[in-house]
């Protein structure tokens, strides 16, 4: 008699990735990212069945999720803001961009608002160096962003979801 | 009469400025207003601040409008603008648009001219010219071509592009690969992106010609994570040179197989070093390899590789359509060709400037960039990335040229400049230096890995004023073993900012005298 629970909806998810990279070189990075894309991060008990499919140590797949700054073990919220504090962001003002983004939604770049609405990330250039400061909101670039278009950004989003 | 021709860029700084919405307005006035319009979704012509650079076809060439915002669409529709008319915003013919018309455009020929996405409108532009001239030479010919353009790697090493390609093309094995680096982390560039995103077929095309010629039949091109939009551009662009027979088993019937993949990066700076780029591709950690062996002889998956970054292949194809002596007729000195450098920062015209080597930084930041965003002065700027020296004042009348930047201790890298006014705090940039190699260190070999928390607590001490002089010999010791000892440019170059920063600025260390004692 099957005792089991019925499986998660991450592990048909885990199977249908690791099927489509089945004979791939190298496969690692796209089935974290896939899974990523889907589930919103990399569920740690995803980790022995990939590690088991790549013919590979749990330690390794570990070492690669946690090595890499863009994959997450823990969910993200439901926006994901990502502020530039790269040296041509910084010439304008990307620190005190951050710091009002930081007051504003209550939370320190590399964590989630207690209502799980967003994920505040600094990052290391996004491209957009002719139009500092720049962030990126849920993928989607924005250039020269005063504190007064965070605020706006930031409120649009929330009326979205 | 026949419908109007409106172009609104897809690149992501234009899109940063909102032109999503300004192509959105633009379609629902139009229909609201009964005119057939044609709208393309052009590459930028990377005039930043004026983005949303909108244009219109007109009987004397495309007129640009700009910068464009929603609200300006209807007034723009009341004047006229799809027939070329006058209006506040109305800038005259695009090519004759100073900026633009001084530069010296091979490498960014097409760029928003085009549609990045039509195969059709690439080839229209001299696009595959250089993949047809490549297939009517042998693999020797072409790699002499590349050697004898002079084209060196854009990347940031400077290493002759011809000599990889000769390494690669000689050295036997049943699987080669030609791996594009699009890992372009550096803060102040951006052209690599501008590429993926409004030029995709020349990557393409240059990275066809790569494989031809050094036997590889698959390639890779590793894009990172925080360009969403180049990976959408290239992956849909790869389809449809697929579709067109541009790549596949049999390369227009040349018998020459290439296959060609993207791969996303994951935020890991350290991945635009050559090996680190490998390995990552390999589904490994991002860790720096020790070379020898050469990624040309043993490379990804073992196997010979030609890795060479974006602009590098994105040079190749007019290369090869015009002939090696027209792209080396261009530069100075053993810096052939031109160079797409990128004006960033606090800089008033910020964008995309193709230039022959030659061009002063000076005419960079004043003739093109018109001084600095804030109006104030331009107290230092950071040439070549995080990685790159800060240059004073007193530099500016230097040529961009490989060997004049080095002779100064300086970098021309990517290209990428970024622009602080006298506002900027030096040491704070310093600083921050150290923090970033902190952070993206690889962790593989010491110097770069504790030597960049040491040198945050060092320059930390010094602005401080704890113990200040020696703290001064101690961050000079430190960047000594730094650029000695470190595995890769991570450790071996974060020093050149660093010591920039101290030896030209010491007034922001709290050191009244110039200390410059050999770093």
């Amino acid at each position: 008699m099957d005792l089991a629970a019925p499986a998660p909806a991450s592990t048909a998810a885990l199977q249908e990735v690791l099927a489509r990279h089945a004979n791939e070189e190298g496969a690692l990075l796209p089935i974290l990212h896939e899974l990523q894309d889907r589930l919103g991060h990399v569920p740690p008990d995803a980790v022995p069945e990939i590690a088991n499919a790549l013919n590979l140590s749990r330690a390794e797949v570990h070492g690669v999720i946690t090595y890499y700054h863009h994959f997450r073990s823990e969910p993200a919220g439901r926006h994901v803001l990502q502020i530039c504090r790269a040296e041509a962001c910084q010439s304008m003002g990307a620190d005190a961009l951050l710091s009002h983004a930081e007051l504003r939604l209550g939370c320190a770049s590399h964590s989630t608002t207690s209502d799980g609405s967003f994920t505040l990330e600094p990052a290391y250039c996004l491209g957009l160096c002719a139009s500092s400061p720049a962030l990126m909101l849920d993928g989607e670039p924005h250039g020269r962003v005063s504190a007064r278009g965070l605020d706006a950004l930031i409120a649009q989003a929330r009326r979205e979801a | 009469m026949s419908a109007a021709v409106i172009y609104v860029p897809r690149d992501s700084a234009a899109l940063a400025a909102g032109a999503e919405r300004v192509a959105r307005r633009i379609a629902e006035e139009a229909s609201a207003r009964g005119l057939k319009i044609r709208l393309v979704r052009n590459g930028s012509r990377g005039l930043f601040w004026l983005e949303p650079l909108v244009e219109v076809a007109t009987p004397s060439g495309r007129v640009a409008y700009g910068p464009v915002t929603p609200d300006d669409v209807a007034g723009l529709f009341d004047a006229g603008f799809h027939l070329g008319n006058a209006h506040p915003l109305h800038l005259g013919l695009t090519e004759e648009i100073p900026y633009l018309k001084k530069q010296e455009r091979l490498v960014f020929a097409r760029m928003g001219i085009t549609d990045p996405l039509s195969i059709s409108d690439y080839e229209a532009h001299e696009g595959y010219a250089g993949l047809r001239a490549a297939l009517r030479l042998s693999s020797e010919q072409i790699v002499q071509q590349v050697l004898d353009s002079g084209l060196r790697g854009r990347g940031g090493a400077a290493f002759p592009a011809g000599i990889k390609w000769k390494t690669v093309a000689g050295t036997q094995a049943a699987q080669k690969y030609v791996v594009c680096n699009a890992d372009e982390g550096d803060s102040g560039t951006f052209s690599d992106r501008m590429t993926m995103e409004g030029d995709p077929f020349v990557l393409i095309e240059g990275m066809t010609i790569a494989g031809i010629a050094t036997g590889a039949t698959r390639g890779y091109i590793y894009v990172r994570s925080e360009y969403p939009h180049a990976i959408a551009a290239l992956n849909e662009a790869i389809a449809k040179a697929e579709a067109a027979g541009y790549l596949g088993d049999d390369v227009l019937h040349s018998g020459h197989a290439f296959r060609l993949e993207v791969r996303k990066g994951a935020g890991s700076y350290v991945c635009g070093e050559e090996t680190a780029l490998l390995e990552s591709i390999e589904g490994k950690r991002g860790v720096v390899r020790a070379k020898p062996p050469l990624p040309a002889i043993q490379g990804l998956f073992g196997r010979p590789t030609l890795i060479n970054n974006v602009i590098t292949l994105a040079s190749v194809p007019i290369i090869l359509s015009r002939g090696a002596q027209f792209y080396k007729d261009f530069g100075v000195g053993r810096s052939r060709g031109t160079l797409p450098m990128q004006l960033a920062g606090n800089i008033r015209f910020g964008g995309l400037v193709e230039k022959a080597f030659g061009v002063t930084l000076r005419e960079l930041l004043e003739d093109f960039g018109g001084g600095s965003a804030t109006g104030r002065p331009i107290k230092a700027v950071q040439f070549g990335g995080p990685l790159g020296a800060y240059m004073p004042e007193s530099q500016f009348d230097l040529p961009v040229d490989y060997e004049a930047f080095a002779a100064v201790g300086a970098t021309v890298g990517h290209g990428g400049l970024v622009v602080h006014d006298d506002t900027a705090d030096l040491s704070k940039m310093a600083r921050y230096a150290m923090e970033f190699c902190a952070l993206e260190s690889c962790g593989k070999c010491t110097p770069c890995r504790i030597g960049s928390t040491r040198g945050v607590e060092v320059i930390d001490r010094i602005r401080a004023d704890q113990n200040r002089a020696q703290q001064v010999i101690l961050l000079r010791d430190l960047c000594n073993t730094m650029v000695n000892g470190s595995l890769c440019a991570m450790g071996g170059m974060t020093p050149f900012p660093v010591l920039s920063a101290l030896n030209h600025f010491p007034g922001d260390f709290g050191i009244a005298v110039p200390d410059r004692e050999a770093a």
